[in-house]
């Protein structure tokens, strides 16, 4: 017997037209003649590519998508038959696995090949190599937006200028060129405004999660939350009415003491343990990964997840009286582009700011961007905050390392932990 | 002394030391001689060590630890799927043996490298480290503009750790040793393309760490003594067949992997292994600015490797190609460390170069302790086996 539907909530509703209306101009290129491009989450350049009336898809949210559709499975054995490894990013396998099966579309109708690869290549070193394997299989341009990593904690002038350069260069000039329409930077200083309202509603959103009882859930309701940002529609007057509507409804249910809506239709109010969560989510079994959350009476108030695409919550807007500039500081800014160091001070100050109890890392196997070296993160946490952390271990995309049981086990120890931690005993925090 | 004095055992036996000296034995005592005197700690792939070496400073190749180290503290820090040679870095700084490092640099690998950079930083506050990116754009006036800079604030921080000013007249200097060096590697590869019955693998990879473990000029004699020895060995020349080894640019096999491809009837013509000290394919200039001159020589003529991107998809793979047939070998192995994501996620592209080109190649992913040789020796040995009898 199947699932029962989840329950959404008019937010959720209105995403899920955005993602489908997406998809169809996608899809529908061949008809429509807008040109598509293909680029990635963590410092997209959605509002330049608006500039160019060119149609954004994102093969991470197209994996994610085969995730949650239980379908990714099939598309990675597909891309490890043909030669790729067992031991790379899922995302990247589900991709090219998903080419060779047709590349179906949610909505059913086949993507189309891209114009252009946007290489925005922030924080993740697999992003330049997955668009060198798609540029041999769409033989279309790519344009290499380098953005450096911020080793020393910090961006320098001279990062920033390297990448303006690039966007002036390289970028604005390939994306003339694919698309035929000539840049017009005051088009982009509107998109640009429309980001930062936008964003201005995101942050308060994400800071609701101070409030007791929550009424957001920062990880599993916060990869909804930040759907429109991080992908085709920031800059669109479509995410800012997105962001009104959200705000709207997280603002009715602190007037009503109520937390976050489950996926089973009930109010999530009875919050035992207030947990801040790093790393992505598992997507094949989102729900299920989810539910064992919520029965146990765990709300994730803040994670960093929702923070890859950007780090509104520590001031950055994106600037209409500086756009490129803005543009570079996005880039450098994403999470994954952090040092450790700056992570450890992020999450730790996440840990005091919102009464976590405790720091949660879902620790993905295939991604080293945000998982090489989690474990130094968690001890760190844990010995600035002296609340306890824990350490599972999924994927993104692949069910093969998605353990129910072993993830289940984890939790719960977990929660004991800090069941006992409250009560004062055992001083000493261990991973669960 | 000079090679016809040195025999070749001689050369091995203190090159082989310093590969199993995992108390970095030489550097301390290099850094005791002199009061004052720094040790920078690199990691593979590549760093400009004559930057370290213009400030006075002795450039310490950090590739691990090998077989030999029984990796108990590094494991906390990473999780599972992840390579080898973070946690047994982060084992030598644990155990103490890198205490006498003054600075680290972590070039551009990969996310783990770059994460390992953090990692550092948090464990060990007091020692100066600096994650060192490289330009992925390599047009001049961009890529070369930003890289510039970035040899600058490097120039900066080894100034402030030294309480030095580093001339242009320091690194030039520093540039024309390294040249010769590179100039000198250059000759012990295509030594050893031409006779590799001579020069094997296994000598001329310890050969080759060892140089990044020691003062350039006493390598450069080094190996100008090992070619001398070396011509003069009396070795048979077996029915081997040629093969390159690529994907290997980062953690190291362990010694008995390419002792174990050698055994199976390779003789290893061409690889990538500790890339660093031949990173650049050309001389440097060493008039004019010298940032600029090592800057424009990255962009322009460094090695094909699979941290670096390749702007032009036609041409993805060539180098491997062309290097292939440059020094004639029969096939390939692609090698690389498991869990290695920018190795892997390159194989298919450059094994497909390899087949459209009609090079035999067969892929394998190792560990830098590596233990079970006998499948390697059975893959490699069919592979020599089939190119035999059927290239």
């Amino acid at each position: 017997m199947s699932k029962p539907e989840a329950v959404k909530e008019p937010s959720m509703e209105m995403q899920k037209a955005m993602i489908a209306r997406n998809y169809d101009a996608i899809t529908s290129k061949h008809e429509t003649g807008r040109k598509v491009s293909s680029t990635f989450v963590p410092g997209n350049l959605n509002e330049l590519l608006m500039c160019f009336d060119i149609v954004n898809n994102l093969p991470e949210i197209n994996a994610i998508q085969a995730g949650m559709r239980k379908a990714s499975g099939g598309y990675i054995m597909e891309a490890e038959k043909s030669g790729h490894s067992e031991d790379v990013c899922t995302y990247v396998k589900a991709d090219i696995g998903q080419m060779s099966k047709g590349n179906i579309a949610p909505n059913g109708k086949p993507y189309p090949n891209p114009d252009v690869l946007m290489l925005s290549y922030t924080g993740c070193y697999t992003f330049m190599k997955w668009f060198e394997l798609l540029r041999e299989e769409y033989k279309c341009p790519t344009l290499m937006l380098h953005v450096p990593y911020e080793g020393d904690g910090h961006s320098t002038k001279n990062m920033r200028d390297y990448i303006v350069k690039q966007l002036k260069e390289v970028v604005i000039p390939g994306l003339e060129q694919v698309s035929g329409v000539k840049f017009d930077i005051d088009r982009l200083r509107q998109y640009l405004r429309n980001s930062a309202k936008a964003e201005d509603n995101l942050v308060w959103c994400l800071e609701q999660g101070k409030v007791k009882p929550s009424p957001i859930d920062a990880y599993f309701g916060g990869v909804y939350y930040i759907g429109p940002i991080f992908t085709a529609f920031r800059g669109t007057e479509d995410a800012v009415s997105y962001y009104e509507m959200l705000r709207k409804e997280v603002q009715g249910r602190i007037e009503n003491h109520q937390g976050p809506l489950t996926p089973e239709g009930t109010y999530f109010n009875d919050q035992k343990y207030r947990l801040i969560v790093e790393g992505p989510p598992n997507w094949t079994n989102f729900r299920e990964f989810w539910k064992m959350f919520y029965d146990e009476g765990a709300i994730v108030v803040a994670s960093s997840y929702t923070k890859v695409g950007g780090l509104y919550d520590q001031g950055f807007r994106h600037d209409p009286d500086n756009p490129l500039e803005s543009l570079a500081d996005y880039c450098l800014g994403c999470y994954t582009n952090l040092n450790l160091p700056t992570r450890v001070d992020l999450l730790a100050k996440y840990v005091e700011e919102y009464e976590a109890d405790g720091l949660l890392i879902n620790s993905i196997k295939s991604c080293n961007s945000f998982s090489a070296g989690q474990l130094m993160i968690m001890k760190e946490v844990e010995r600035r905050t002296g609340r306890p952390g824990a350490f599972i271990e999924t994927d993104l995309v692949d069910p093969r390392y998605f353990s129910a049981a072993n993830v289940k086990n984890r939790l719960e120890s977990y929660f004991q932990m800090i069941e006992q931690k409250r009560r004062g005993g055992g001083s000493k925090t261990v991973a669960a | 002394m000079s090679g016809k004095n040195k025999s070749v055992a001689d050369i091995m036996a203190v090159c082989q030391e310093m590969f199993e000296d995992l108390n970095f034995t030489y550097a301390r005592k290099w850094k005791d001689a002199k009061p004052g005197r720094k040790v920078i700690g690199f990691l593979p792939v590549y760093s400009p060590i004559e930057m370290i070496h213009a400030a006075g400073c002795l450039p310490l190749g950090i590739f691990g630890g090998g077989d030999q180290m029984e990796v108990i503290h590094g494991d906390a820090y990473y999780q599972s799927y992840i390579c080898r040679i973070p946690r047994s870095t982060i084992e030598l700084g644990v155990t103490n043996r890198l205490d006498f490092v003054d600075g680290m640099i972590f070039p551009f690998v990969c996310d783990v490298i770059r994460n390992l950079s953090g990692i550092w930083k948090l464990m060990f506050p007091n020692v100066w480290s600096k994650f060192f990116d490289t330009p992925q754009n390599y047009d001049k006036s961009i890529g070369g503009t930003y890289y510039i800079q970035e040899l600058h604030e490097l120039k900066e921080g080894l100034e402030t750790l030294t309480g030095r000013k580093i001339s242009d007249a320091d690194i030039q200097r520093s540039i024309g040793l390294y040249n010769e060096n590179r100039r000198l590697i250059r000759e012990v590869y295509a030594f050893r393309a031409k006779q590799p019955w001579l020069a094997p693998t296994s000598e001329v990879y310890v050969l080759m760490r060892a140089g990044l473990m020691m003062d350039v000029e006493e390598h450069n004699q080094m190996l100008k003594d090992y070619m001398a020895a070396a011509a003069n060995e009396d070795r048979p020349k077996r029915d081997n067949v040629r093969i390159s080894i690529y994907g290997s640019f980062c953690e190291q096999p362990p010694l008995n992997l390419i002792k174990s491809i050698e055994m199976a009837g390779c003789y290893v013509v061409d690889d990538d292994y500790s890339l660093n000290n031949r990173f650049l394919m050309v001389d440097v200039p060493t008039t004019g600015n010298p940032l600029e001159a090592l800057a424009m020589t990255y962009l322009e003529n460094s090695v094909e490797t699979s941290c670096k991107y390749v702007p032009d998809g036609k041409v993805k793979g060539q180098f491997h190609v062309d290097a292939v047939k440059a020094c004639g070998a029969e096939g390939v192995i692609y090698a690389t460390p498991s869990f290695c994501d920018p190795a892997l996620l390159d194989r298919p592209m450059v094994c497909n170069k390899l087949s459209e080109a009609g090079i035999p190649y067969i892929a394998f992913k190792y560990a830098e302790n590596s233990g079970q040789m006998q499948p390697i020796r059975e893959q490699a040995g069919t592979f020599a086996d089939s190119i035999k009898l059927w290239s």
